[in-house]
């Protein structure tokens, strides 16, 4: 048998050079394979955090040479009891700038890009730019954000299949304590995030009442001096939660309002915990998602092995579980479907488009950015974007688009009712009437 | 330096001061330093163990760099325990960390005294028959040991442990100790105090669904022979009974009675699982037996007398609508009474504790109050020596497991990755290690294999020629994702023994990296 010229990619070649029966529709097993994935594939792994730095690291040493990351957080000593690429003396600075430094430095020839900013900072066409979207992020919020960017890349044919090229697809995690969630997302074909948002039921909030007339634990007596009696006492100033002082003034006045109802249990980690609502969180958890969710990068790109389908539970509280469960789309998804089909007359302005969607029952969006084909026709900020498009606002979206029957829109906006609302991104079928070619749009799928 | 409690935040939320100081006082040992062994050491490093002492006896080779990031360029051709283990120590310099640069098989048959000095052994990437020395080694010297082994998409991890007894297993759903249908006789007097038929609709919608529940069954077992719902009608029955007593449509209280209705049907006294350990022999103690069993056994007496049947009260209960003073009131009443049951379970702790000849002070107040609290919620873990499991007759559940389709791939996992040592002892290679004749290669695992299922006295046609061709595919390769997966779920599992806290996982578990339908697999 002939001995192995020594390699750094000798044990990946194994999987990645070779032929095998349990793999992938579109495997190529060869150097190529390898080679072109070094070089043509690009990653991006949003959030630097506990599964970001796993990530990275993980990614790294899959075969991935082009990595780039994203994420808003400075480094906190609290973070290092698992984001492994953090020391001490790193608190303070940005965690894409270090996380990225720090790989760097340990594996050879790996570009890792770092970006120190918000998700919603960047242009959709930064997010168009790669080939596979990995997250590591702790907010329901976010990852919403970013599958809809993902999911508005996507086209459909005339038969209502997704168009293979535009297809993003992106590899989900997510941990609490000794639990967590890995899940594969190919817009068209498996659930968006949007589809089983269901898995995320909405945080707990005590009522007002409650806080105010009949507490009866800690927590109560925590949030009423967090909400209620903050404002009283310090009026417009808001509450700094990363502020020591401003902490430690909640824990002193919970502490009051235990002491006179005879409510135990009020201590200031708790406090902490009970305001910022803190997520317990461990490397040994973080490290078994990440690597699931790099080893399922690597399998969607390649065709290996087969992948996960599609979503994977683990549960390390009482013995050990694993659960592999498949959910199936919501065919009316309003974000990984076509599209909600508007349809307008060629007079209709950009302004009063914007104001129809406000009052659509589906869409209900205010504060609304529109973008056509990567083109701005009109932007809510920062304020010179809104300057240089406000006079777009009294031109008929007809003429905006470029006299066109029909085409996909893209709109940014706050979505929902009253105190409900929250940032989205919403992908539209336009459609005029009385132009010719109006005919082969497909209503019947119309969402 | 920062405070290490601010360092170890999110940690000390799961596993809390007791957890973190055990960790702090624990001493683990890493046979062999590839990407599982460093990655199961690094999740431990980062959380805070004492000591760590890494053994390994090979040198950094350019494979080692693509898969292991506790190693880089500057390191080839030097001491990997040496590297691996200086990498590690950036990571927390409060952890002791050191190296012996020796291969842990050769350890494992000149010294194996050696293993006693630790808390705990982690063995990766060895090979069966060592492992079965390191088991019965550690075993004798009472020292905990788990496997952890990653081999292309596939991998194991298995405890090895005489006996793990956990009092905090802190379950994440667990039915709380309401004692509806037997509230005990200050509860029961409590209750009386209550008319559920007030004409004050403030105290009405204030008045704690605990309150409704146990006046409604009472009222019900009255008018029923003194016996509880049983049937599904008549627990519809009783729901509608709850609903019936509402007198306004936001009564949170109300709801709330009706959805936890179902706590009124469980079944009084222990549970079987609880039954279970105080049937266990270990719970006729001796001088020889541990603080935990001396505890079940007081235990046990106290179920059979002052319990009536039940163990002792947990001190606290679940929040639900009621007015702040009756919902203190009723939680005063129930501290009252865990005390009460505490003192009682402390008096049988201390007079069993004499009766074997020990100090009757040795058991803390501290340990006997936690030991209260979490009564209901004891567990105990048995581990088989690994020579036991792989020796003797499993062909009853090994065919059961090969038949099921849920489980064919994991036990087919489980039967190559015996079966590749096997081979290696017959070949000196593992299948496919080296690139050549792969169809010589498979259909020497095969043989191997089926040889190795007969030896167990199982069918060999169970097992797919697929299967067998993506492990010699593997080539004994350890991919570092799938290293990352297999050392994250040995580093949990350790902290789970070590801290004592939630329960450590049973039998073996097989990971499968093509679909993620890993099982356990109980021999």
């Amino acid at each position: 048998m002939a001995v192995s010229q020594p390699s750094r990619s000798r044990d990946l070649d194994k999987l990645l050079l070779r032929p095998g029966h349990l793999v992938g529709p579109n495997f190529e097993p060869g150097p190529e394979l390898r080679d072109d994935i070094k070089e043509y594939v690009k990653v991006l792994v949003v959030g630097a955090g506990g599964l970001g730095c796993e990530l990275l690291k993980d990614l790294a040493l899959t075969g991935f040479k082009y990595l780039d990351v994203i994420d808003m957080d400075r480094i906190e000593v609290t973070n290092l009891n698992r984001q492994f690429l953090f020391r001490l003396e790193d608190v303070g600075k940005p965690k894409a700038e270090v996380a990225a430094k720090r790989v760097m430095e340990r594996v050879n020839g790996v570009n890792i890009t770092p970006h120190f900013c918000r998700i919603e900072d960047k242009p959709l066409d930064f997010y168009s730019d790669f080939s596979i979207i990995v997250l590591g992020l702790d907010s329901v919020e976010a990852r919403s954000y970013i599958n809809a960017v993902a999911c508005g890349f996507l086209e459909y044919d005339s038969e209502d299949n997704p168009r293979e090229e535009t297809v993003k697809p992106m590899v989900d995690g997510g941990t609490e304590g000794f639990k967590g969630h890995a899940r594969i997302i190919v817009p068209g074909t498996t659930p968006c995030f949007e589809c089983t948002i269901w898995l995320f039921p909405p945080q707990v909030k005590f009522p007002l009442c409650t806080l105010a007339e009949t507490p009866r634990t800690a927590a109560h007596c925590i949030e009423y001096a967090h909400l209620i009696k903050w404002n009283e006492v310090h009026g417009s100033r808001s509450f700094d939660p990363d502020n020591p002082e401003d902490m430690q003034w909640v824990y002193s006045e919970a502490v009051k309002r235990a002491e006179l109802f005879g409510i135990p249990g009020v201590t200031y980690s708790f406090t902490q915990g009970v305001v910022k609502n803190i997520i317990p969180a461990i490397a040994s958890t973080n490290a078994i998602i990440s690597a699931a969710c790099a080893l399922e990068t690597l399998k969607i790109v390649s065709g290996c092995s087969k992948t996960l389908s599609n979503y994977l539970t683990y549960n390390g509280v009482e013995g050990l579980h694993t659960k592999v469960t498949e959910f199936v789309r919501d065919k009316d998804c309003l974000v990984c479907g076509p599209g909600v089909l508007i349809e307008l007359d060629k007079s209709v302005t950009l302004k009063k488009f914007i104001d129809q969607l406000e009052d659509h029952p589906r869409l209900l969006l205010s504060r609304v950015s529109v973008t056509h084909r990567g083109k701005n026709l009109y932007m809510q900020a920062p304020p010179v974007l809104e300057e240089m498009t406000r006079s777009n606002l009294d031109l008929p979206l007809f003429e905006l688009m470029g006299g066109v029957a029909k085409d996909v829109i893209h709109v940014n906006g706050m979505a929902g009712k009253g105190d409900k609302k929250q940032s989205c991104l919403r992908k539209l079928r336009v459609v005029f009437r009385g132009v010719d070619g109006i005919a082969d749009i497909d209503m019947a799928g119309g969402a | 330096m920062a405070e290490p409690k601010t360092k170890y935040d999110r940690q000390l939320r799961i596993w809390g001061e007791q957890g973190q100081t055990a960790l702090e006082k624990s001493s683990i040992c890493l046979l062999n330093c590839g990407p599982t062994g460093s990655e199961t050491l690094k999740n431990l490093v980062l959380g805070g163990v004492g000591s760590i002492t890494v053994v390994d006896g090979s040198k950094v080779e350019l494979g080692d760099l693509g898969n292991n990031f506790m190693v880089d360029e500057s390191s080839v051709g030097q001491s990997k325990a040496k590297t691996v283990c200086a990498f590690l120590q950036e990571l927390n310099d409060a952890v002791k960390a050191k190296f012996i640069e020796e291969y842990p098989e050769a350890l494992i048959e000149s010294n194996p005294s050696f293993f006693a000095q630790f808390t705990l052994v982690v063995a990766t990437q060895l090979v069966e028959d060592k492992m079965m020395k390191l088991d019965k080694i550690c075993r004798d010297a009472n020292v905990m040991l788990i496997f952890a082994r990653s081999y292309g998409l596939t991998g194991f991890v298995r405890i090895s442990v005489k006996e793990h007894a956990v009092i905090e297993s802190k379950p994440d759903h667990f039915l709380d100790d309401l004692r509806l249908n037997n509230p005990w006789p200050e509860l029961k007097r409590f209750a009386e105090t209550f008319d559920l038929d007030t004409a004050d609709p403030i105290v009405h919608k204030h008045t704690p669904y605990v309150i409704i529940l146990i006046k409604l069954a009472e009222e019900w077992a009255r008018n029923h022979g003194g016996v509880l719902p049983s049937t599904r009608e008549e627990k519809k029955e009783f729901k509608d009974l709850i609903k019936a007593k509402m007198i306004a449509s936001d009564e949170e209280n109300y709801k709330e009675a009706m959805e936890a209705s179902f706590k009124v049907f469980a079944a009084q006294g222990i549970s079987p699982s609880l039954q279970q350990i105080i049937n266990d022999s270990c719970a006729e103690v001796n001088s020889l037996s541990s603080d935990f069993w001396v505890l079940v056994a007081a235990l046990k007496e106290f179920i059979a007398n002052e319990g009536g049947g039940e163990a002792p009260l947990e001190g606290s209960i679940p929040d639900m609508t009621s007015s702040t003073e009756l919902y203190v009131n009723l939680q005063k009443k129930r501290s009252t009474k865990a005390e009460a049951d505490f003192l009682v379970m402390e008096q049988r702790v201390r007079k069993i504790l004499k009766k074997i000849g020990r100090d009757p002070d040795s058991i803390s107040k501290a340990t006997i109050k936690t030991f209260c609290r979490n009564a209901r919620k004891l567990k105990v873990c048995r581990y088989s020596l690994m020579e036991d499991e792989y020796n003797s007759p499993v062909q009853l559940e090994l065919q059961k497991y090969l038949t099921d389709e849920d489980y064919s791939t994991a036990v087919g996992f489980y039967i190559l990755l015996r079966a590749v040592d096997r081979f290696a002892a017959n070949y000196n290679s593992f299948p496919g290690q080296f690139d050549g004749e792969m169809d010589e290669e498979i259909s020497r695992l095969k043989t191997t294999a089926v040889s190795l299922l007969a030896d167990l006295g199982c069918n060999g046609s169970n097992l797919t020629e697929d299967l067998i061709n993506e492990m010699c595919r593997y080539g004994a390769a350890e991919l570092h994702a799938v290293a990352a997966i297999i050392g994250g779920i040995a580093s949990q599992e350790v902290i789970k023994l070590i801290t004592r806290q939630f329960v450590p996982m049973s039998g073996t578990f097989i990971f499968s990296g093509i679909d993620h339908k890993s099982q356990l697999l109980l021999f």
